[in-house]
């Protein structure tokens, strides 16, 4: 059971968008964006607020790749896999992070709720590539040493 | 506000007059590759020089310098980061950093002399002013005229840059036919891939006269790997596109607005938001708009990471709060598109020429470019090539113009092999077809799509087979799994890519990957599906002999195919350390000590650790 300040804060974000079919999407966004996962009880939740069956809202929530029930980490690291950075070599740089941080593409999230890592299709850096994205901020022409870098120093700051 | 006509002239005339008052103007590069360069530090490093010093100040005040510090938007150059330009000199600099600050501010924003040593050099030589950079100096920028050189998060800036001048003269010396002519006259095409007449869709919805509601929507779902031009209009000169879609509102007689942008883009988001708050407070959006029978609202929505969501149909779907998935056409967009009603859909380049057409009317348009595809295109020029970044070039413009001439040539140590054009939709053009003028026409003719514009430079280090494995998996992921072909059609052919690259391609794989391809191009449902195959049909074509190699012969010839490469020790090397013997993890590899080693290659799986902790470099990879 979620406690009752997950439901006043779904209630704070249902106000803004309104009852009705198309805020579902930019709830659910504001949601995991508040949460960095979207609980199942919550989405439920929303259903039942906003007028939807239960179903719908769990069909457009597994529909789109954003939205996950898992929780994730403090750090969301999103290596890109554009065209761009996949010629100028990504993968060591993911699977650099993989071995470093002991996940996989089944395990995206470590243990101790830091890091969350995955992959995505372009950031729009693509000049800079290979590129990674560690929640909001960009990180330019990564390197498998760059990007070990990044985790000592994101680790450094929680300590 | 800015509620009448004259109200609007009197606010760009102040506008210009305090941009005129700028003595000297700061332009630090805010683009997402030069923050992510550190672009932001070195904007409040030099707006924190310039309030501490006496000498000039950031306010407008009569006794001292006026100066200027400004986050503009993508400057283009983006390898070459974080960018700062500053005029009225037009020095250009790059790679500028923290401790560059100070020099800046001493010798050329005081001084108005140049710091030589971070000009832009190319062959010993360096350039001061963006103008002599021939990588600038080739280009044609009219989609991006404001992009870098306006402060992108400023409405005032926009209107001192010329910025309403289309959305004035609209709504004041034409009718909304009269618009609709002008585009249709100019021979716009859809920028997003398709290249369909945005003057035709345009008319086909104002066509719909007793409709109750119609709708304006641009797909800033700019989802192809390795494309980045609609995100920098977007976070370089928001107002541009929004004027653009205004202008729709206004022709076809909508009233409502709506952004869709790619999840992925949070400057490009934060950026609109800011522009329409910024509008939407002195009356520029909302209703009766500059005293006229003319409203407009703006809405933005948030992708939520589905490719597919670029197709008409599931974008809508995806802004009424659907699953995105496209659907059986017709009913067009045209005639039902969101919430079933007359909709023009267009993607964000091709708003943001609008503008300029109605300024300059039609004719100035066709003068650039080709007869059929009229105007200028942009391009984010990426991978083995020296200068990457954002490009604009008229439509027509050569492969070989844009790789050598702006491009600066491959990366040293590289050979041209193929360019990608078109993402996952596209295909590859080749040495052959460097000379060929890259228009919506003459690309299809190559089998490839101009597409939204990504241009992919690949050396003779990529191994094409891969590419379009790479690419089959991106689509075959982002398949949305409503029609069968795409569905199934794309996994089996992604199977055959992947047994191939893993070496255990068998003869016939490539015949029964082009009769696939050919069934899942004629019967899918949406562009999506029909284009999937598009990158490996065209690899195909243009690189058969890899593919043969790769299945015949089990070797790729650039080593890029882990399962098909095989790992040497070179004897005069191998000191016999044992180094790699640890290091292996399956113990393929045998020798005494101080002996030559060798890999057993029944066993190696090809990690490659062996290579890549030998200190004597005696491990190799034979193809």
């Amino acid at each position: 059971m979620l406690d009752q300040s997950y439901y006043d804060k779904t209630d704070e974000i249902i106000a803004q968008y309104g009852r009705k079919e198309s805020s579902l999407i930019p709830i659910m966004q504001d949601i995991q964006g508040e949460y960095r996962y979207l609980p199942g009880e919550l989405l439920s939740y929303v259903a039942k607020e906003i007028g939807i069956r239960e179903a719908k809202a769990f069909s457009v929530a597994t529909f789109y790749e954003n939205f996950s029930f898992e929780p994730k980490g403090k750090y969301i690291i999103k290596v890109c896999d554009g065209t761009a950075c996949h010629v100028r070599k990504s993968t060591p740089v993911l699977e650099a992070l993989y071995k470093k941080l002991g996940l996989s593409k089944k395990k995206h999230t470590t243990d101790d709720m830091m890091f969350t890592v995955d992959t995505v299709s372009c950031l729009g850096a693509c000049g800079l590539a290979p590129t990674m994205m560690v929640n909001e901020d960009v990180h330019p022409a990564m390197t498998p040493e760059k990007a070990l870098e990044v985790i000592k120093k994101l680790r450094g700051e929680q300590l | 506000m800015i509620k009448t006509r004259e109200a609007l002239k009197e606010y760009k005339v102040n506008a210009i007059k305090e941009k005129d008052a700028v003595r000297c103007r700061v332009l630090v590069c805010a683009g997402t590759g030069c923050v992510a360069t550190g672009s932001i530090k070195i904007y409040e490093e030099l707006k924190r020089l310039c309030e501490d010093d006496p000498e000039v100040s950031v306010e407008l005040m009569d006794h001292v310098p006026h100066v200027g510090v400004i986050k503009s938007g993508c400057q283009g150059f983006c390898e070459l980061g974080p960018l700062v330009r500053v005029e009225p000199y037009s020095y250009q600099y790059i790679k500028v950093q923290l401790e560059d600050c100070k020099e800046i501010m001493e010798r050329t924003i005081k001084n108005g002399e140049p710091v030589e040593r971070l000009f832009y050099k190319m062959n010993g030589e360096a350039y001061a002013h963006p103008a002599d950079i021939p990588y600038l100096a080739k280009q044609t920028r009219i989609t991006l005229e404001n992009c870098g050189n306006i402060d992108a998060e400023s409405m005032g800036e926009y209107i001192a840059a010329g910025g309403f001048s289309a959305l004035e003269k609209a709504l004041f010396e034409m009718t909304p036919d009269d618009v609709v002519n002008e585009v249709d006259k100019s021979g716009l095409r859809g920028r997003g891939g398709g290249g369909f007449p945005m003057g035709r869709k345009w008319k086909q919805v104002a066509a719909h006269k007793d409709a109750d509601q119609k709708y304006v929507v641009c797909n800033g779902d700019e989802g192809d790997p390795g494309a980045f031009m609609d995100g920098s209009v977007m976070e370089g000169d928001p107002y541009k596109l929004i004027e653009g879609m205004m202008l729709g509102g206004y022709a076809v007689g909508a009233n409502q607005g709506y952004i869709y942008v790619r999840a992925e883009y949070p400057m490009s988001v934060a950026r609109l938001k800011l522009a329409i708050a910024q509008m939407e407070e002195c009356g520029l959006l909302g209703d009766n708009i500059l005293g006229t029978d003319f409203s407009f609202h703006m809405h933005i929505n948030r992708g939520a990471g589905a490719f597919v969501c670029g197709e008409g149909s599931a974008l809508t779907a995806s802004i009424e709060g659907h699953r995105g998935m496209p659907r059986v056409k017709p009913p067009r967009t045209v005639d039902e598109g969101l919430w079933g009603k007359p909709t023009v859909l267009n993607n964000v380049e091709t708003y943001a020429n609008v503008p300029g057409i109605i300024n300059k009317g039609a004719d100035w348009f066709r003068s650039i470019g080709t007869e059929k595809s009229t105007g200028t295109k942009t391009f984010s020029l990426t991978g083995a090539i020296e200068n990457t970044g954002l490009i604009e070039v008229p439509m027509g413009t050569t492969l070989r113009e844009i790789i050598y001439d702006i491009g600066g040539g491959l990366k040293e140590g590289s050979e041209f092999k193929a360019v990608q054009i078109g993402g996952p939709s596209g295909g590859c053009l080749t040495e052959a077809q460097l000379d060929e003028p890259l228009d919506f026409d003459s690309v299809k003719k190559f089998g490839a799509i101009i597409g939204s514009g990504g241009l992919v430079v690949m050396d003779q280090n990529t191994c094409m087979v891969e590419v379009a494995r790479f690419f089959m998996s991106f689509t075959q992921r982002e398949s949305c799994g409503k029609c069968v072909p795409c569905r199934e059609g794309t996994k089996r052919m992604l199977e055959i890519l992947e047994r191939i690259v893993g070496g255990k391609g068998e003869e016939g794989d490539i015949e029964l990957l082009q009769e696939l391809a050919d069934m899942i191009c004629n019967t899918a449902l949406c562009g999506l599906g029909k284009s999937a195959p598009l990158p490996v049909l065209s690899t195909i074509k243009a690189f058969r002999e890899e593919y043969e190699e790769h299945i015949r012969d089990k070797k790729c010839r650039t080593h890029t195919c882990t399962a098909l490469r095989e790992y040497k020790i070179n004897p005069e090397f191998c000191i016999g350390c044992g180094k790699c013997t640890k290091n292996c993890p399956v113990g393929a590899i045998t020798g005494a000590r101080k002996s030559v080693h060798h890999i057993d290659s029944g066993l190696c799986i090809k990690c490659g650790a062996c290579k890549d902790n030998c200190a004597f470099d005696a491990v190799y990879v034979e193809a």
